[in-house]
């Protein structure tokens, strides 16, 4: 077991946002967790990047750590979980390298940092074009790219994606998708929170459907694209 | 009231406006530089800039005195640079134990509460001085002897012109520093989107460390170069001072590093020039007003982005 998360609890204020979910991952997998606006998906990863704090009870292991125990920032440099987080979230004034740069702020080992900057520019050939570009100026998908590129850069024993699918065109979101199954066949596990739940599902292997704060199905992708309450909620009858 | 135009085009007004505005775009720096990653102005940071000064007094002092005496022989350079080196090092730890101690806590708190906690923690720099030392004025040993040179008949000393020079090298290597080092980097990804750096791999507490100690070397790098030009020290010279400074770094634009120098030098300016032009007793009432009038118009200042909550260095 890679990740295994026990009685997620997080609360916003007096708003409890997630009511104590479980989910597990194995190392290797695409897990997706599909639910709608506001069902808790994007809290349920920012709590695993311990970017917001949990509550009481809450039990999370990476690789055999217990996650509770890192800060935020060590969650990226010392257990290599890597973030891209809801809206990309670039740093505009940066350049498209600075930006890479940047996620390997902690690493040392520079040999393998060179490789990797070069590995992230082959994958996206747009990002090389455009190295000394401000990534604010970037389009969309080019954004999405960057975004992925620097979570490789930052840490890739598993890689947190927040609606990756998110404001790009259909053939766009065809490359990010293939890019992030290539970084996974190279050894990244993923785990993929989505509204567009049929691309998520065609992409993961395992999914989770989440409510309102609560995981409420899980499944093997297929069986959970055939479920008649997943087609009537999610995939549009 | 004369107006002397030979006086305005005076090279030594020039060369004194460029020193005053070295002082207030160093210190001016250290606002800004805090501003643009937490969000928050340091109001201790004049009273850091006395702590400054008077490290540099002390360290000044004593190898001056050494040097007197005969137990060292160290030429008047070699003890600038001491005093520099040294004091930068003690006042960056006490502007690291300011941001530990008094803003980390209140991080995530109003930001009301954390400016009554910067002049609060300046109130407590002052009084600590002042039972410290005594309220007695301090003058600064004299490190270099001053040596007037007369260039096509304008006279300058050699520490203004070390003071300028120097000051304008720091301005530069930081501004290098920003730009080329990854914590640079670091520190304008912040100031951009303080949230995601975590994500990074990057401890926003050090790069919030490394900030207050840059802005609080920077402080008694002025306050050093204050006590050569005007040797006198007081616990209080902190506050107004700072307040200018702080004026320059509103003025060039909050969280702007290129707006603090460029406001913090015209602030110098127009403190040297409106004198020369009107009673001198007015200084600081017109020119101040100057400054106001400039808000009025530009409320953002001369680097800042105006309508936006998040401003870059």
């Amino acid at each position: 077991m890679l990740l295994s998360v026990e009685n997620l609890r997080v609360s916003y204020g007096k708003i409890r946002a997630l009511h104590g979910i479980d989910f597990n991952i194995e190392e290797g997998e695409i897990v997706c967790i599909i639910g709608a606006n506001g069902a808790g998906k994007s809290t349920t990863l920012r709590a695993i990047s311990r970017l917001v704090p949990v509550e009481s009870g809450t039990k999370m292991t990476f690789d055999g750590n217990d996650l509770l125990d890192y800060a935020a920032d060590k969650v990226v440099s010392k257990l290599g979980i890597s973030h891209v987080p809801e809206g990309r979230r670039l740093f505009g004034n940066l350049t498209v390298m600075e930006n890479l740069t940047l996620a390997t702020f902690a690493r040392k080992d520079n040999d393998q940092i060179q490789k990797d900057i070069d590995r992230v520019l082959t994958i996206f050939p747009r990002l090389d074009e455009r190295k000394t570009q401000k990534s604010g100026t970037l389009s969309g998908g080019e954004q999405q790219m960057l975004a992925i590129g620097r979570a490789f850069m930052s840490g890739r024993r598993i890689m947190l994606l927040d609606e990756p699918s998110m404001g790009l065109a259909p053939l766009l979101m065809m490359d990010v998708f293939r890019a992030m199954k290539e970084l996974n066949e190279e050894g990244t596990t993923i785990l993929l929170v989505e509204q567009n739940a049929r691309m998520a599902l065609q992409f993961a292997r395992r999914g989770y459907v989440l409510e309102n704060g609560e995981l409420v199905l899980e499944g093997r992708s297929d069986d959970l694209l055939n479920d008649p309450e997943v087609k009537k909620a999610y995939l549009g009858g | 009231m004369t107006l002397n135009l030979q006086n305005l085009l005076d090279f030594q007004n020039i060369i004194d406006a460029l020193q005053w505005g070295s002082f207030y775009a160093l210190i001016a720096l250290g606002y800004s530089m805090v501003y643009s990653i937490l969000m928050l102005f340091n109001f201790a940071h004049g009273d850091i800039f006395m702590v400054g000064a008077y490290i540099g007094f002390g360290i000044a002092s004593l190898l001056v005195g050494l040097t007197v005496a005969g137990s060292l022989a160290l030429p008047g350079w070699v003890i600038l640079i001491l005093t520099l080196l040294g004091a930068m090092c003690l006042t960056s730890i006490v502007g690291m134990a300011v941001e530990r101690i008094g803003y980390r806590p209140l991080r995530d708190a109003p930001r009301a509460s954390a400016a009554i906690t910067g002049l609060m923690i300046g109130i407590i720099l002052e009084q600590g001085n002042l039972i410290l030392l005594g309220a007695k004025r301090r003058s600064f040993p004299e490190i270099i002897e001053s040596q007037t040179f007369s260039i096509g008949g304008v006279d300058i000393t050699n520490i203004k012109i070390m003071i300028v020079g120097v000051s304008l090298a720091f301005m530069l290597a930081l501004h290098l520093f920003i730009k080329k080092n990854k914590w640079g980097m670091a520190m304008r990804a912040m100031a951009f989107d303080y949230l995601v750096v975590p994500l990074m791999g990057v401890s926003i507490n050090a790069i919030a460390r490394m900030t207050f100690a840059i802005g609080s070397a920077l402080a008694a790098v002025a306050g050093i170069f204050f006590g050569m030009a005007y040797p006198v020290l007081e616990p209080t010279m902190g506050i107004v001072y700072g307040w200018k400074a702080f004026v320059a770094a509103i003025l060039g634009g909050r969280g702007s590093i290129m707006g603090a120098c460029f406001a913090g030098f015209l602030i110098g300016f127009i403190e040297i020039f409106v004198p020369l032009v009107f009673p001198s007793t007015l200084r600081d009432l017109i020119a101040y007003s100057i400054i106001l009038l400039i808000l009025v118009y530009r409320p953002h200042g001369f680097f800042g982005e105006p309508y936006s909550a998040k401003l870059r260095l």
